[in-house]
């Protein structure tokens, strides 16, 4: 088992024809994932080459709608790389067309477009994941997102991550020790977004196949003190965690839109002592990270 | 991006908030004249000198006199403050310089509110915040006495509605000892309403007006005006450039921010060039916990290309304080090749003068570890980031 995504995982990509869109489709493919549709306005009827994890050519229609891209082609998942202004648009075609998980890729969208997109998914059973996030992977299975496959291996930890590079790096160590992965989901790092940290580890908490879990939390906002929180009160198996940000300076925006103390709030320091106190292996170094993991078992 | 206090005032006049008379001064030699102007057009002897810089704070640091002696006096204060550098506890010890100032009329106070807008990650909605405890460290207040600060979060299907304009307003008691409290509540009301739609439309990320005062008339002024805009909207925004004050920015993340790097200067002498903006603050980390100092956070991006990464290397080779440089590279969908080729085209161009570890990983990590052995640079290779923050503290402490 695995969460979020398997094989039966069916995606349209909306800015299949962008660059990024473009490449990562392919990516996609290659890895196995069941590229079934691309969505970019005025280029439907288009074939958008690609090939499968055998070299084999993979012909992906290309449609002018999300909705008629999942009437024609059954699609249940979408992933997104339309640029910035378009995006929170593109994420409600999505919902309206039916897609029942969401995958947001895009950076820098206007925060107060994605107030708009949080309320639009209020009472709708479809989850939003990202934006600004690297996607979600169950190794072997299904690759939705921009995160290299090569490093990934099928197993029974998962893996929840507000970056993108830091859970490569945890992923390259889980694999160095031989410690495989059930599904590795980057909830992205931007203030206002679809999953949170607590919606992933209830998935995990109740994925039969994960056995363990990494959580990796960075400055900014209180959203690892309330996954905290929910673990010391709910989690049946063993977190390990990194806060990224120890050392950074109050008042400046780290990368991440999300990624800045304020007011004297969203510290390492803090979030780290939260984690603890709920029974959290936090790892002292990034170097440390699978290491950490392991310990627990 | 921030905006000055003047700038904020004018945007609040176009959305109907009422502001104090004011004029903007750039030139020491102005000061005197547009004190006059002020002075003839509202009747009012005292006019407030104020320094316009992008910190708070302001007002206890000295960059705040009220004057009561007229145009002469107004230019007597401005010389404290022109040319010099402010320090407030928002801008660090070596302070910001005063290049701009705001001549004002003076008003009498009766009381001073506290209205701020800003983006609630938890509800995620805007979460309006008003209190009584107006001209305070809001942050204080928040802290010693939380029960002060009312909040509303505004919907964004309608907008904040006029009832919850209204919910603050009378739990603020507004209109107590007005002349005309209905009046008066009726203007926190509105300008209430008028700062929501400014911060959605002009694409906020905080809206603050401390204080927002009482005249002993009733009448309800925004005496501070504190504007943060939301950068991943100004595709949108082509009247920000304007609005941009190149001197309240740190001219390398500046010139970081065209291209297209994320990049944020510290106080220590490593410089480091990372991949991703979690993985970059772990660079950080790492680097401090074996004893080092980061000279700054450099996120490349995901997908930088040999351009920005040339770019970004000349940035810390250019910078005096550098004493050693950590390059960390965790390659998914930036490649290994193109990272290795910035650098030899960046040093090709400036030289090497310092150590310089390298940690590659992942994507065509194979043929960048060739470039950079055929570049002849004098590299060492770490094997992963612990080795890699090892080997450049041990380096810069020869």
């Amino acid at each position: 088992m695995s969460i979020l995504v398997d094989s039966g995982t069916r995606v349209v990509v909306q800015g299949i024809t962008g660059g990024a869109g473009s490449f990562h489709a392919r990516q996609c493919a290659a890895y196995g994932t069941q590229i079934v549709a691309g969505c970019t306005p005025f280029r439907g009827g288009e074939v958008f080459e690609a090939k499968g994890p055998k070299g084999e050519a993979v012909g992906v229609p290309v449609f002018d709608t999300v909705a008629e891209a999942v009437k024609k082609t059954d699609a249940n998942t979408s992933l997104i790389f339309v640029p910035s202004l378009g995006a929170a648009d593109a994420v409600l075609e999505a919902l309206d067309a039916g897609c029942r998980l969401i995958v947001c890729i895009t950076e820098h969208i206007p925060v107060t477009d994605m107030i708009r997109v949080r309320r639009a998914l209020l009472g709708r059973s479809a989850t939003l994941l990202g934006p600004n996030c690297p996607g979600v992977i169950t190794p072997g299975k299904c690759k939705l997102g921009i995160m290299p496959g090569h490093i990934h291996k099928p197993g029974k930890y998962g893996v929840v991550s507000r970056s993108g590079t830091l859970t490569y790096e945890a992923v390259g160590q889980l694999t160095a020790l031989g410690m495989g992965q059930s599904t590795c989901v980057g909830i992205g790092g931007d203030p206002v977004a679809g999953m949170d940290f607590i919606d992933v580890l209830k998935l995990f908490n109740d994925d039969p196949e994960t056995e363990g879990v990494m959580m990796i939390g960075e400055i900014g906002g209180s959203g690892e003190e309330k996954a905290a929180e929910w673990i010391a009160k709910n989690m049946k198996k063993p977190v390990a965690g990194f806060i990224a940000g120890r050392t950074a300076p109050p008042g400046k925006r780290m990368g991440h839109a999300g990624a800045i103390i304020s007011g004297g709030k969203g510290t390492a320091k803090e979030k780290i002592a939260a984690m603890e106190a709920a029974g959290i292996r936090v790892a002292p170094t990034p170097a440390e990270m699978g290491k950490t993991l392991q310990s627990m078992l | 991006m921030k905006i000055h206090e003047y700038q904020g005032k004018a945007l609040f006049a176009r959305y109907g908030i009422a502001v104090p008379k004011g004029i903007p001064v750039f030139r020491l030699d102005d000061v005197a004249g547009a004190a006059e102007k002020l002075i003839e057009e509202t009747k009012i002897p005292v006019v407030v000198v104020k320094a316009q810089i992008h910190a708070g704070g302001r007002g206890k640091a000295g960059g705040v006199t009220v004057v009561k002696g007229g145009p002469a006096a107004a230019k007597a204060a401005a010389e404290k403050m022109f040319g010099k550098p402010l320090v407030t506890h928002q801008t660090g010890p070596t302070g910001q310089t005063v290049r701009r100032l705001y001549i004002e009329q003076g008003l009498d106070i009766k009381r001073e509110l506290y209205l701020a807008l800003v983006v609630d990650r938890d509800s995620r909605r805007i979460a309006v915040m008003a209190s009584t405890e107006g001209g305070m460290d809001i942050e204080e207040v928040a802290d010693k006495t939380p029960e002060k600060i009312i909040t509303e979060y505004v919907d964004p299907l309608h907008g904040l509605s006029a009832f919850q304009a209204r919910k603050l307003a009378f739990a603020l008691r507004v209109g107590e000892g007005s002349p005309d409290p209905k009046a008066t509540t009726n203007q926190f009301v509105s300008i209430v309403s008028a700062l929501a739609r400014l911060f959605d439309k002009e694409d906020c990320s905080m809206c603050e007006i401390n204080p927002l005062i009482v005249t002993s008339r009733g009448d309800l002024v925004a005496l501070d005006a504190k504007i943060i805009f939301d950068d991943n909207a100004a595709p949108r925004h082509r009247e920000w450039a304007e609005l941009l004050d190149q001197d309240e920015e740190d001219p390398v993340e500046l010139e970081a921010q065209a291209a297209g790097l994320s990049y944020v200067s510290l106080d220590g002498n490593i410089g480091c060039l990372v991949n991703g903006a979690g993985l970059a603050m772990a660079t950080m980390d790492i680097i401090g916990h074996y004893g080092g100092s980061p000279a700054n956070f450099l996120d490349v991006g995901g997908s930088a290309t040999q351009e920005q990464v040339t770019q970004a290397f000349r940035m810390i080779l250019s910078s005096p304080k550098v004493k050693g440089i950590f390059v960390n590279i965790f390659a998914g969908i930036a490649k290994c090749d193109v990272i290795a080729s910035g650098i030899v085209a960046a040093t090709a161009e400036l030289g090497l003068k310092v150590p310089l570890v390298v940690r590659l990983e992942g994507t065509n990590v194979e043929l960048g570890k060739k470039i950079l052995a055929e570049s002849g640079l004098a590299i060492q290779a770490a094997e992963n980031m612990a080795d890699g923050a090892q080997k450049v503290v041990a380096a810069i402490a020869k």
